[in-house]
């Protein structure tokens, strides 16, 4: 095999190199390195990249396997981090001014399993501030450009994470996903993402954005990789009073173990009412048909309250943000106003100089739904329609094995055009939120092109603790369709790997 | 209830402890009447008997042994404060109350 | 028109924990500042809260000292508001569903003498839920800084239903509030060093009517006196300005105790919109009969029931069943004496008075727990006093000497020659003596003054440097003087 264009390979693929000496750490994140000094002006993925410390991490690994000594398959693999997890040394600004000039004294669980595991964690990639949003435009250090089409969005919030994947800038990244965060993205940029359970994977040092929606996950050039993420980077954590307690499991494993179930799959009729974009429905139906010839029995489903879930969450979000985001204040961290008169004018005037205009939008929605007068017909009336909604879900459980359906009602939009109608942008995320609300795992892989070369999305969401069986769901239609090593244009620059 | 009135932005702007500009104060008013209007569907729910949900997966008794950590290197965690002074996180004066 | 005082308390009480109540940083009064933070004190990006689960079996046991209902399952909320000492800019509290409902505190007011027991009742508890403390801020004129080595602190809210009516009840309340919660290791309680804070919202109305009046809240009380006099201050100023024809304003009031006056803080200007709401990073906590059981264990008999059982059962006057029960280290040092033997009258006379007397005038340091006298020593102390083998003054010298060098009071009594001397021939001749020595005395005594006669009982006991036994002498003089 070629070592050109190590960058653009498979983890899964990268490890056997690596395991066989053909490679070494130092030269794939080298490579990997290189592709961002050439594309990454285009497509400002990265808000910031340690070279040295990507390297030296490399070097390290190098050494660990020389000795005979590696930490597990991910040793020496590349993985980029969105700028909202903690990184002892590194930035940490959420694509904020707010936290502009942060540098995190300590490290998320996640980080430091994946540290564990031998991953070479590198760079700061953009996102929507403080993750609220669905375009990576609502970035304070400007947007990231779909690595496809540079006039298009790269989706979001983990736009930069979805970008550097698809432009092979890294082998995996890591993101994070409230309302559709990865899969979004990931379905904009044709790459895998996956969001796990509510509390599989640790939210210490993930900075919160709706806690009660927040979970990390990875992207990934294929399935598999994305099981070999999760094997390193999840597991109880006593740090997180959410986090899910003593499961053991390996998904690579498990995933292969569930390679030839008959699944009964289950379609959300609701995921297909208007709105959806005539190719990504063609696209989707395709998809749906392959899982009918190879054996799975294929059913329509109803999720009755689908319809209410963007409504609930941006009650339910925005609420938790208000609360979330009060302490970006200027005082022990962060954007401090050189205006203040006083102790209290700080607030003000650091927040309202700090914070960008979709993060306030959020916190003055939240500070209403919850403010005096409002809470019961806002706040307590959209959690008691969140339990209809994951209601509805344990009702599709009891008939099928999993849901599949598009992650996105379209393809990647143009820049521009959803940023002066919040209302457009929050719909973008219509079919990816109720898997949120109802803690479900949930992931998103490319299933097509548009006629104008976009990326198309396919959603699996499957029962809670279910990842494995997820994996197994999408691996199937993945080796049928595989990774054929072409990474995205990325402005002209890059083609595919020979 | 009528959105466009029940939103009090200087209050909300009070609460949130967060100045806004009168140009984005304009802009904000009208939007966020839309986005609540859009909410509002929720309305037509009938949650009669449902318990509200706080968590996406309840659990109970998440509790941790009350052991202490020994304190070293604190000096950290007060690096990212814009203005210090002995020790201690400045702050401009607050008037008691 | 005559008024009446309607008081209520929200007393805030530190825990004695080893951490704090969300995170394994230790806390505690002293440190140099900002030494005890971590993330989630400092509320850095990303950090989460962990329930301390001492802190909550420590707010359980106290309401179940206090006889309230322990919720099966409370929750845990965000309150929001801002301030510098807060660093997340919200309180994680509890609102609708707090770790205790109702409960009563026994109070005693004032008797009609130290030595007299005074009228006992019971305050209406509303409620008691577990919270976090802030951190600290110190004023300048040009600026204000911030320590964060107290946020975090878990912190206790007992709120009391409008059931104090006058500054008296109000410094009662603490007290043996104060004194529960020192019994059972809950909280050292120290005012001084903010381990428990008290505020106050008193109001005044006519005598006979039901409804509250003008409400005001009273803050900074750092002292249980500061309790009383604050309390009292307020309710005379209200009266006063309703005398003189004013109205009274809701508002917050300080108290200054340098002034020994109340001034204004705010008057009820913003209402406060604390937007509560289910803390999402963290889960409810359920309390189950097993782990109340485990609780119930460790908790010690109140100190009102104490001091009932100690005047029913060892017949103790109030004035020394008062005193043992004030202090718990005092009262459990007695009853183990008693258990050792010895009579329980005699045993609370030697702790009340000579023990604690001898132990504040002694070494720094040196109190009930480790001073050399321990409860069977006392016991064998007041052993020989039964026996007769020493007298009461005796024991008091023994005593002394028990607490110098900690040796058995047997053996100091054998070793200094200390024994009681009944014989007596030899008592009768001292006795003679004494007499021909006192011819005054015995005069005045046979002419009806009978206190005269002491002046010859001193003689002997000094001659026999106390330890003739005054009962043997009495009966001698009483029979050589009427010879």
């Amino acid at each position: 095999m070629s070592h050109h264009n190590l960058n653009t390979l498979t983890a899964v693929e990268l490890g056997e190199l690596l395991a066989a000496g053909e490679i070494s750490s130092v030269a794939l994140t080298q490579a990997c390195l290189d592709r961002i000094e050439s594309v990454d002006p285009g497509v400002k993925a990265f808000l910031s990249v340690d070279r040295e410390d990507a390297l030296s991490q490399a070097r390290a690994s190098d050494e660990r396997r020389a000795a005979g000594q590696p930490l597990g398959p991910l040793d020496g693999i590349p993985i980029a981090l969105k700028d909202i997890v903690a990184v002892t040394g590194q930035p940490l600004t959420c694509a904020s001014k707010m936290l502009e000039n942060f540098v995190s004294p300590y490290d998320a669980t996640a980080v430091h399993k994946l540290k564990e595991a031998g991953a070479v964690l590198f760079g700061r990639l953009n996102m929507d501030e403080f993750a609220m949003g669905s375009s990576t435009e609502n970035s304070a250090f400007g947007r990231t450009s779909n690595p496809w089409d540079l006039d298009r969005v790269p989706g979001g919030s983990s736009g930069g994470s979805a970008a550097s994947v698809a432009a092979a800038e890294t082998v995996l990244s890591l993101g994070s996903d409230t309302g559709g965060s990865i899969r979004q993205p990931a379905a904009f940029c044709g790459t895998v993402g996956l969001k796990p359970t509510y509390g599989r994977i640790s939210r210490y040092g993930l900075v919160a954005f709706a806690s009660s929606l927040d979970q990390i996950g990875p992207f990934t050039r294929c399935v598999e990789d994305a099981a070999m993420f999760l094997d390193a980077a999840c597991g109880h954590d006593p740090k997180d009073s959410t986090s899910l307690p003593g499961l053991e499991t390996n998904f690579l494993e498990g995933m292969k173990n569930h390679r030839d179930r008959p699944w009964k799959i289950g379609v959300p009729k609701e995921f297909f009412a208007e709105g959806l974009d005539p190719e990504v429905r063609a696209s989707v139906e395709s998809a749906i048909q392959f899982y009918k010839e190879s054996g799975c029995t294929v059913e329509e489903v109803s999720l009755p309250h689908s319809s209410y879930a963007v409504p609930v969450y941006y009650i339910l979000a925005t609420a938790e943000a208000s609360s979330n985001l009060a302490r970006y204040d200027g005082i022990r961290y962060g954007h401090r106003s050189s205006e203040a008169t006083d102790g209290i004018d700080l607030y003000y005037k650091s927040r309202g100089e700090g914070f960008g205009e979709e993060v306030k939008r959020r916190i003055m929605l939240g500070t209403y739904v919850l403010s005096s007068g409002y809470y019961d017909a806002y706040y307590l009336k959209a959690q008691k329609v969140r339990s209809l909604i994951r209601k509805d879900f344990d009702d599709a459980f009891s008939k099928v094995d999993c849901l599949i359906g598009p992650a996105t009602p379209t393809v990647a939009f143009r820049a521009g055009e959803k940023t002066d109608d919040p209302l457009s942008m929050y719909l973008s995320d219509v079919y990816t939120i109720s898997a949120n609300l109802a803690g479900l795992p949930a992931m998103s892989l490319p299933c097509g092109m548009s006629s104008d070369g976009c990326p198309i999305g396919l959603q699996v969401i499957s029962p809670v603790l279910q990842e494995a069986e997820m994996l197994a769901v999408a691996k199937r239609f993945e080796e049928a369709h595989p990774y054929s090593g072409i990474v995205a244009p990325s402005n002209g620059k890059a083609g595919s790997a020979s | 209830m009528n959105p466009e009135q029940s939103i009090d932005l200087d209050r909300l702007c009070v609460l949130a402890r967060l100045s806004l500009t009168p140009e984005e104060k304009e802009k904000l008013g009208p939007q966020l009447a839309r986005i609540i209007g859009y909410v509002e569907q929720l309305n037509e729910v009938d949650v009669d008997g449902i318990e509200p949900m706080a968590h996406a997966i309840p659990m109970e008794n998440v509790l941790r042994k009350d052991e202490a950590t020994p304190l070293v290197d604190r000096e950290k965690y007060l690096k990212n404060a814009p203005a210090s002074r002995a020790s201690q996180v400045v702050v401009p004066p607050v008037i008691e109350g | 028109m005559k008024y009446e005082a309607v008081i209520g308390l929200e007393v805030h009480v530190q825990l004695k924990t080893n951490s704090k109540m969300f995170t394994s940083v230790p806390h505690g009064f002293g440190n140099e500042p900002n030494r005890l933070i971590d993330p989630v004190v400092m509320a850095l990006p990303g950090s989460l809260p962990v329930i301390n689960r001492e802190a909550v079996a420590k707010s359980i046991q106290v309401g179940m000292l206090l006889g309230c209902d322990i919720a099966e399952v409370c929750k845990w909320d965000r309150k929001n508001y801002f301030y510098p000492d807060s660093p997340k800019n919200y309180q994680i509290s509890q609102y609708d569903q707090p770790l205790c409902l109702n409960g009563l505190v026994e109070i005693e007011l004032a008797g009609p003498s130290r030595s007299e027991e005074g009228p006992h009742r019971k305050v209406k508890l509303t409620r008691i839920h577990l919270e976090e403390d802030v951190g600290k801020l110190t004023h300048f004129e040009q600026d204000s800084l911030v320590d964060y080595n107290r946020a975090g602190t878990p912190l206790i809210e007992i709120v009391t239903e409008p059931d104090i009516y006058s500054a008296d009840e109000a410094f009662a309340f603490l007290t043996a509030l104060r004194r529960i919660l020192v019994y059972a290791g809950i909280s050292d309680c120290d005012m001084e060093k903010g381990q428990l804070r008290c505020d106050a919202n008193i109001s005044i109305r006519p005598v006979g009517t039901t409804t509250l009046g003008t409400k005001v809240e009273l803050k900074n009380l750092n002292s249980i006196s500061g309790v009383r006099n604050g309390v009292a201050y307020e309710i005379a100023r209200q009266n006063q300005v309703l005398a003189e024809g004013g109205s009274l304003v809701q508002e917050t009031r300080r108290w200054d105790a340098d002034r020994n006056m109340t001034t204004s803080m705010r008057t009820k200007e913003e209402a406060h919109d604390y937007r509560y709401f289910p803390d999402p990073d963290l889960m409810p906590v359920s309390v189950s009969e097993e782990w109340k059981a485990e609780l119930a264990k460790d908790l010690p008999e109140v100190p009102f029931d104490r001091q009932r059982r100690y005047q029913q059962e060892f017949d103790l006057p109030y004035s020394s069943a008062s005193v043992l029960i004030s202090d718990r280290m005092l009262a459990d040092f007695f009853e183990s004496a008693v258990e050792f033997g010895g009579s329980p009258a005699l045993l609370a006379n030697f702790v009340v008075n000579d023990l604690t007397r001898e132990l504040s005038s002694g070494d720094e340091g040196v109190d009930l727990s480790n001073c050399k006298v321990q409860p069977q020593g006392l016991s064998e102390l007041v052993k020989l006093v039964e026996e007769n083998v020493i007298s009461n003054q005796i024991a008091r010298e023994v005593l002394g000497e028990m607490l110098k060098s900690g040796g058995n009071p047997r053996d100091i009594v054998k070793e200094k020659g200390l024994e009681q001397s009944s014989d007596e021939g030899e008592l009768e001749a001292l006795c003679r003596e004494a007499i021909a020595a006192n011819e005054k005395a015995v005069n005045q005594y046979r002419e009806g003054n009978a206190k005269a006669i002491n002046a010859v009982k001193g003689f002997v006991m000094k001659a026999t440097k106390g330890k003739a036994n005054p009962k043997v002498v009495n009966d001698l003089i009483e029979r050589l003087v009427n010879e």
